[in-house]
């Protein structure tokens, strides 16, 4: 099958790199290694032997984007089939996006620097919304018309993934199709249609390709759907307009992530990158119940990896990267029901070589401190990070945090007196029903952290910083219907806490304090719970030259209120509706139609338990309380003890040399 | 790889390395490092057939083996061409010059030629280039000891259609070090030469200069005897 089948001409493989154009604009921009590919665990395929194309992109810059662990795993599972070829792209910089222009060279996959118009889909994995502008500039450069209605057979099919396509809504006009969950089957399953598409010819064309993704009940295409709004502005429904596309489209989820040991060929970058390690997923999901966080609630059930497969990931992933450095990933990684096993057996695999362990994402437990000390056994401990998110025993309550101030007092103290000199605290700033109050009482904690530090250690050579984000209402969430602060209170509790930590001068000095301004949370907000109309913001704020908004350098927040204030007027709605603005129970939300396995009316419950201050367990070791996730997804959580332990490995003491096979 | 920074390629030789298990020797320390002396490295953007480093190791391993298991090891591009038992001396002091050859797509070779015979005529050339140290202004033209125009030929990167003038020049290394580029400044600066296009410019060879202007291979005093070129 070649391109015969998509109306376009035969063509030579060379004429599709754009390599040579490229090259002679490199030496005239910042990092040009960046854009050259070439990585170790990199595949370049025949493009004319491979019946279905897809190219990747992370849509940030590729020192953020490479390491990102859903594109290495679905760049690897798409490339092990033998008619399918991968390729990445990821964002480029304002000075190269600049040149490409004036020379018109596409934007093009590092892999074999092919045109990015000429694959079949075009999928891109969004963590934040903050990535769409580049989005747009994705396309446009890539000679794709930036409308999805204006698209035709020549143009890939556009896929948009990741947890911000759990509200893919703001973004409809310029994506084909969304998928809400976990990638590693879907990327299969849509290969398989449009594999199958094309074999029979194209039927159809392109509308016909969306239809069957459409029928899959798991793949959202925005144009069979209309949006219909009440003279207020809200949403009145949304429905479909066309026989045999499903009311509702539901997540995927990939149960036994055992059969799915990805990735085994981890990229490995001539560029530096921000994570220089193997990264492996310990589990996937969260029960904890946060009730700000969207990956806790979209990603369950809990899924364990065994003991034993991780040990063998990493294994493999160390050998055939060369990394030193191994991240043990989850959403809260203590909480793994072998974790002690686990860290205490790669501790004694990898002792006594240059090989470190470190576990982001733990808990404010003591249990905690005996993992990182494990950990760290023949490293430094250099710092440690934990996470209250909120100031005050109230607001922990209403976000669902089961942490109190003595508890977490006597973690850092223990932390400190094994040997750690840095402790990082990490809050939330602009919660639900926050007051100036909840806000201080985190110069309380810290004051008291160094208090009792110092007391317990005998040393003034600690130190804490206690760092603060913006909260963002996240759809799919029981705060989705919350209501905003503008960033005008936000920075001015700040300030507030800023005095507050300062005023005792002996204790301040060992306090740093790093925020991020309440501007960007803001247009997070905006974006994250949107609806089809803020795609004309972004198309604005884009023409306009946003880019890269997840960087505070390029962020402009002028650039977006202008935009708002240009295009929302028109839909009688303004930057304020969308952010500030609280829901009421039976307002259609934009993503209503979109299913997470969440019940909503669970949502409610929760988000009112949370007004109320009641707590939610965790119901890995309490009885199921019906958010509606395992039925409705006929999924079941999948959790250890297996009870097996990590043996010893064989130190390897002869040189790797390839045999001429290999060669 | 050419765009590789020397901080990109000492990142992936020290991976390489693991991956290759090769027993290196570590450094002592709260942060022990492998034990790598990088020597004289090309800048970012030249590509280079001749880069030497040096490796402490642990025990003994034969060198083709080496050499053998560090090129599999490393992307393609990099290749591992020779290794050799250092015999001892500095290799550092052995990297006396360089052989470098600068392809000016889209330069007319003639044009080429009046700009090297005038650059060749000064007695000193003084250029301008930003340094960590900020602007600098110093001599290029005294460290160049020989630089030729090559007669026109198709050039092997494929700028066959137009005209391609080709350059080729050993410099002597020197405190600031001179490079490429600073010759082409020279060039601008004598005869406002101005390439439209950005030059390729490639390391074809470095190590100990003989009073007749040739360069000496610096493992010529170890062969048989571990450092290591790549390109």
């Amino acid at each position: 099958m070649t391109d015969d089948a998509v109306g376009l001409p035969p063509h030579r493989d060379s004429e599709l790199s754009v390599w040579p154009r490229l090259e002679a604009l490199l030496p005239q921009v910042t990092k040009p290694i960046q854009y050259v590919g070439g990585e170790l665990g990199a595949v370049v395929k025949d493009w004319d032997a491979a019946t279905v194309r897809w190219a990747l992109m992370y849509p940030d810059a590729y020192e953020v984007g490479l390491p990102n662990q859903g594109v290495q795993i679905l760049y690897e599972v798409l490339n092990e089939l033998p008619d399918v070829l991968a390729e990445r792209t990821y964002a480029v910089w304002p000075d190269l996006e600049q040149l490409m222009r004036t020379h018109g060279v596409p934007q093009f996959t590092v892999d074999a620097h092919r045109s990015v118009r000429r694959f079949d889909v075009f999928g891109i994995s969004f963590s934040t919304e903050l990535g769409y502008t580049n989005l747009l500039t994705a396309i446009d450069l890539a000679g794709i018309p930036m409308r999805a209605a204006d698209r035709t057979e020549a143009d890939p099919v556009i896929v948009a993934g990741g947890h911000a396509a759990f509200n893919p809504e703001p973004i409809a006009d310029f994506i084909d199709a969304a998928v809400l969950g976990d990638g590693e089957e879907a990327v299969l399953e849509i290969t398989t249609i449009v594999r199958e598409w094309k074999a029979e010819g194209s039927p159809g064309g392109r509308d016909e390709l969306l239809l069957r993704l459409a029928r899959t009940e798991s793949v959202y295409v925005p144009r069979f759907y209309d949006v219909d709004y009440l003279p207020d502005g809200r949403i009145q429904r949304v429905v479909p307009n066309r026989p045999d596309v499903p009311f509702r489209v539901h997540k995927r989820t990939t149960m036994d992530l055992d059969a799915w040991p990805y990735p085994k060929k981890p990229l490995v970058p001539l560029a530096e990158t921000v994570h220089e390690r193997y990264a492996v997923e310990i589990f996937r999901g969260c029960t904890r119940g946060c009730r700000f966080c969207q990956a806790g609630m979209i990603t369950r059930p809990v899924r364990e990896r065994s003991i034993t497969t991780v040990g063998q990931m990493v294994q493999q992933g160390l050998e055939f990267s060369g990394f030193h450095e191994v991240g043990l990933l989850s959403l809260s990684s203590a909480d793994h029901s072998e974790i002690g096993d686990m860290c205490s057996g790669l501790a004694e695999q990898y002792a006594g070589t240059n090989v470190s362990l470190s576990l982001p994402s733990t808990r404010v437990d003591a249990f905690n401190i005996d993992l990182a000390q494990e950990l760290s056994r023949n490293g430094r401990r250099t710092g440690l990070t934990f996470a209250p998110e909120g100031g005050s025993e109230r607001i922990r309550k209403v976000i669902n945090k089961m942490v109190s101030k003595e508890d977490l007092i006597r973690t850092v103290v223990t932390a400190y007196t094994n040997g750690w000199r840095q402790v990082k605290l990490y809050f939330m700033c602009g919660l639900p029903t926050e007051t100036d109050e909840d806000v201080l009482e985190i110069a309380d904690m810290a004051h008291e952290v160094i208090r009792a530090g110092r007391a317990a250690t005998g040393s003034k050579d600690i130190r804490c910083t206690v760092s603060i984000g913006g909260f963002v209402p996240k759809p799919h969430t029981p705060f989705q219907w919350a209501s905003m602060s503008a960033p005008e209170v936000i920075d001015g509790r700040l300030k507030l806490l800023k005095q507050a930590i300062n005023a005792d001068r002996s204790l301040g000095r060992a306090i740093g304090f790093r925020y991020h301004d309440g501007e960007p949370s803001l247009i997070e907000g905006l974006l994250s719970r949107g609806d089809r109309r803020v795609g004309a913001v972004i198309h604005q704020v884009w023409r306009n030259g946003g880019r890269f908004d997840g960087w505070s350098e390029h962020f402009s927040y002028q650039r977006w209120v202008d935009a708002a204030a240009e295009t929302l007027p028109a839909f009688g709605v303004d930057l304020d509706w969308y952010t500030i603005r609280e829901r009421d129970e039976l307002e259609v939300l934009p993503w209503d139609h979109l299913d997470s396995g969440l019940d909503k009316d669970w949502l409610w419950q929760d988000w009112q338990d949370s007004l109320s201050q009641y707590e939610q367990d965790d119901c890995r070791w309490t009885p199921c309380f019906d958010c509606g996730v395992c039925p409705s997804m006929d999924t079941e959580i999948q959790i250890g003890p297996t009870g097996r332990k990590l043996l010893p490995l064989t130190p390897v003491t002869a040189l790797k040399v390839p045999t001429a096979a290999q060669q | 790889m050419r765009f590789t920074s020397h901080r990109d390629f000492a990142r992936a030789f020290e991976r390489a390395l693991r991956r290759a298990a090769v027993p290196v020797a570590f450094s002592q320390g709260f942060t022990p490092h492998p034990k790598i002396s990088y020597a004289s490295a090309a800048p970012t953007g030249v590509a280079s057939e001749a880069e030497y480093l040096e490796v402490g190791l642990q025990a003994t391993v034969d060198p083709e083996q080496l050499r053998v298991a560090l090129d599999a090891a490393l992307s393609p591009g990099l290749d591992v061409l020779e290794v050799v038992v250092a015999a001892g001396g500095s290799l550092a002091e052995r990297m006396e010059a360089s052989y470098w050859r600068i392809e000016l797509p889209d330069v007319d070779p003639e044009v080429a030629q009046r700009a090297v015979s005038a650059f060749v005529a000064a007695d000193e050339v003084q250029v301008e280039r930003m340094t960590k140290q900020g602007r600098r202004t110093f001599d290029a033209r005294g460290a160049v000891t020989r630089i030729d125009v090559l007669p026109p030929v198709e050039t092997p990167s494929g700028a066959a259609d137009s005209s391609c003038a080709i350059l080729e020049l050993v410099v002597r290394q020197v405190t600031p070090s001179v490079r490429p580029d600073d010759v082409l400044s020279g060039l601008r600066v004598v005869a406002a030469l101005e390439p439209p296009v950005s030059p390729r410019v490639i390391r074809l060879a470095q190590g100990m200069l003989t009073a007749q202007g040739a360069i000496v291979d610096p493992l010529d005093a170890d062969r048989d005897g571990a450092a290591i070129g790549e390109h």
